[in-house]
């Protein structure tokens, strides 16, 4: 009798494990054909209408239709508008989250946490509508422009989009410092403040780093609500308040309709490469940050 | 078999049969996003009047609607723009008239510009109103895509010999280009009729003294507006001839969706 059901529960396993290996297997070979797609179809412009690689990295001449792919534009306004979420968002989603986890009173950061929560799930379109009927108008106001469209407004909506993500992370790491620091610390007579910068913080850096790299891909990445507010315009940024372009807004405006097989095509997949690359990058970073914890 | 399931299955055969035996003639369109609301009200009607007829209309944009009609996949392609040179086998059917306008924010003061003037303001030549016409406000001006259709329009009818624009401020649908226009001070842009005829906040422009008007567009007085065409791959069967056929002519679906019909015009396309 008992001999039976242990060779049940061996077959049992015998079965979850050929479902759950499976199913991995189909997710590693879906992530293997999307990245192989990429790759062939994002190098094309390189290999098929050999254009050249440092034109179209260093490049300002965009026209579509008129074979020039310089992308420079793209790529300086993608780097500018998340720099400017990291200036804001990352500072103030640190100190946030700082708050709630050595400061709050318990019932404050149990009313906050949910309407934080409530932050990441808003659709990045109701983000971009706000920020277009109501950011772009005040900038315009403000610095008496006739219109607010650009990488100042791009960059506000981008820093409150990812301070869910930067402020959720680095509490998450500040709990997890043993308590017994900030027990060390106080006995040795050191204020809260002194606590906070001098031993916390230091000690939940690697976390703190991966919350804001994590902020990074998630600014570089966001398409819609950056496309209602930068303007669009393929001008090399001078000024915060002018007008610009960035790599995912491009790629939406024109993916649809640049036709199939033409340099067009090519040059918008290769921007979608480059978005990709960015991305490995930063999880690579993010790698190296937990490494060093650990 | 018992009888009561016999009895089911010959219930549900009779359920089901009146669609599957009549509706022997399917089509399928899809592409421009322009021309969908004709293509779609037309369709309708026209199922209502053929029971045995089952037509699906969808968008994806001009060119996607050609690259499916070469392709096959769907009977009829959609398109605001001339299938490119060098597409075999696709037969153009022109099914409509769509006019666009020039918009400006009332602030810029005008109420009509030349073509000369138009290509000026386009080109950053002129960047502020007084000097044509208007008043002492800055132009912002608001493009839309290199790949959309109704930027091809405005560079073929009234852009002449310019093949390039500069870059400036660019939208990529009709609806947020007419809320830039009203929202911004000195604004100027250009879409189709049936966004800007009743848009508030935004003010249609005359183009050499001809104003924005379907009247104007028929008698050619006014250069800004475009064919709509429907591509078939290969001449039309008798079915999809009878339905192109039917929509060209169904008056009453014009005048609900606004467009143009061809009969109506008393120019083309050469001398606009």
């Amino acid at each position: 009798m008992v001999g039976v059901r242990a060779s049940k529960a061996h077959r049992d396993e015998g079965i979850a494990l050929v479902v759950l290996m499976s199913c991995s297997a189909l997710f590693v070979i879906a992530i293997a054909l999307i990245l192989g797609f990429l790759a062939f179809n994002g190098t094309r412009l390189f290999w098929g209408d050999h254009y050249s690689p440092l034109k179209f990295l260093f490049g300002t001449d965009w026209d579509g239709f008129g074979g020039h792919y310089g992308a420079a534009t793209f790529i300086a306004g993608s780097l500018v508008a998340t720099g400017m979420a990291i200036a804001i968002g990352g500072p103030l989603g640190v100190a946030i989250g700082v708050f709630f986890s050595e400061l709050a009173p318990k019932r404050v950061a149990t009313a906050f946490k949910p309407a934080i929560e409530v932050l990441v799930g808003i659709p990045s379109v109701v983000y971009g509508w706000l920020g277009l009927t109501l950011l772009v108008p005040a900038i315009a106001t403000v610095f008496h422009l006739p219109d607010g469209d650009g990488l100042l407004a791009a960059g506000i909506v981008l820093s409150i989009m990812i301070l869910p993500t930067v402020i959720s992370l680095s509490e998450d790491a500040l709990r997890v410092v043993p308590n017994s620091l900030r027990e060390g610390s106080a006995a040795l007579g050191a204020t809260r403040w002194e606590t906070i910068t001098k031993v916390l913080l230091p000690s939940a850096s690697s976390g703190i780093a991966v919350a804001v790299i994590l902020g990074v891909a998630r600014a570089i990445g966001e398409t819609l609500a950056v496309q209602l507010v930068l303007g669009n315009a393929a001008i090399l940024p001078t000024s915060l308040l002018k007008p610009a372009a960035a790599l995912t807004s491009e790629i939406v405006m024109d993916m649809g309709d640049a036709p199939d097989g033409s340099g067009f095509k090519h040059a918008l997949f290769a921007m979608a490469f480059l978005l990709l690359l960015i991305s490995m990058g930063l999880i690579l970073l993010i790698r190296l940050a937990l490494r060093r914890r650990t | 078999m018992s009888r009561s399931a016999r009895l089911a299955a010959i219930a549900l055969a009779a359920a089901i049969a009146p669609s599957a035996a009549f509706a022997d003639t399917s089509i399928s369109a899809a592409g421009s996003t322009a021309l969908q609301p004709l293509v779609q009200a037309a369709a309708d009607e026209y199922q209502q009047k053929n029971s045995d007829v089952k037509i699906s209309v969808t968008g994806g944009g001009s060119r996607t609607g050609l690259s499916l009609v070469s392709s096959k996949a769907v009977d009829l392609g959609d398109s605001d723009i001339l299938a490119p040179d060098g597409t075999n086998g696709l037969v153009d059917h022109k099914v409509a008239v769509i006019g666009f306008s020039v918009v400006v924010n009332p602030a810029a003061g005008v109420k009509g510009l030349s073509k000369k003037q138009v290509q000026d303001i386009f080109t950053l030549k002129v960047t502020n109103w007084k000097d044509v016409g208007g008043k002492d406000q800055q132009i912002t001006v608001i493009n839309r895509p290199a790949s959309s259709g109704t930027r091809a329009v405005f560079m073929k009818t009234l852009m002449g010999s310019i093949d390039t624009l500069p870059p400036t401020l660019t939208e990529d649908a009709t609806g947020t280009v007419v809320q830039k226009v009203a929202q911004t001070a000195g604004a100027v842009s250009y879409a189709s009729f049936s966004g800007t005829h009743n848009a508030s906040g935004v003010s249609e422009l005359a183009i050499d003294g001809a104003a924005a008007t379907e009247d104007n567009v028929m008698t050619g007085k006014y250069p800004f507006w475009s064919y709509e065409h429907i591509y078939t791959n290969g001449p039309p069967s008798k079915d999809i001839a009878k339905f192109i056929a039917f929509l060209q002519e169904d008056t009453a679906v014009f005048k609900k969706t606004g467009y143009i019909q061809i009969r109506d015009m008393k120019v083309t396309e050469n001398n606009r």
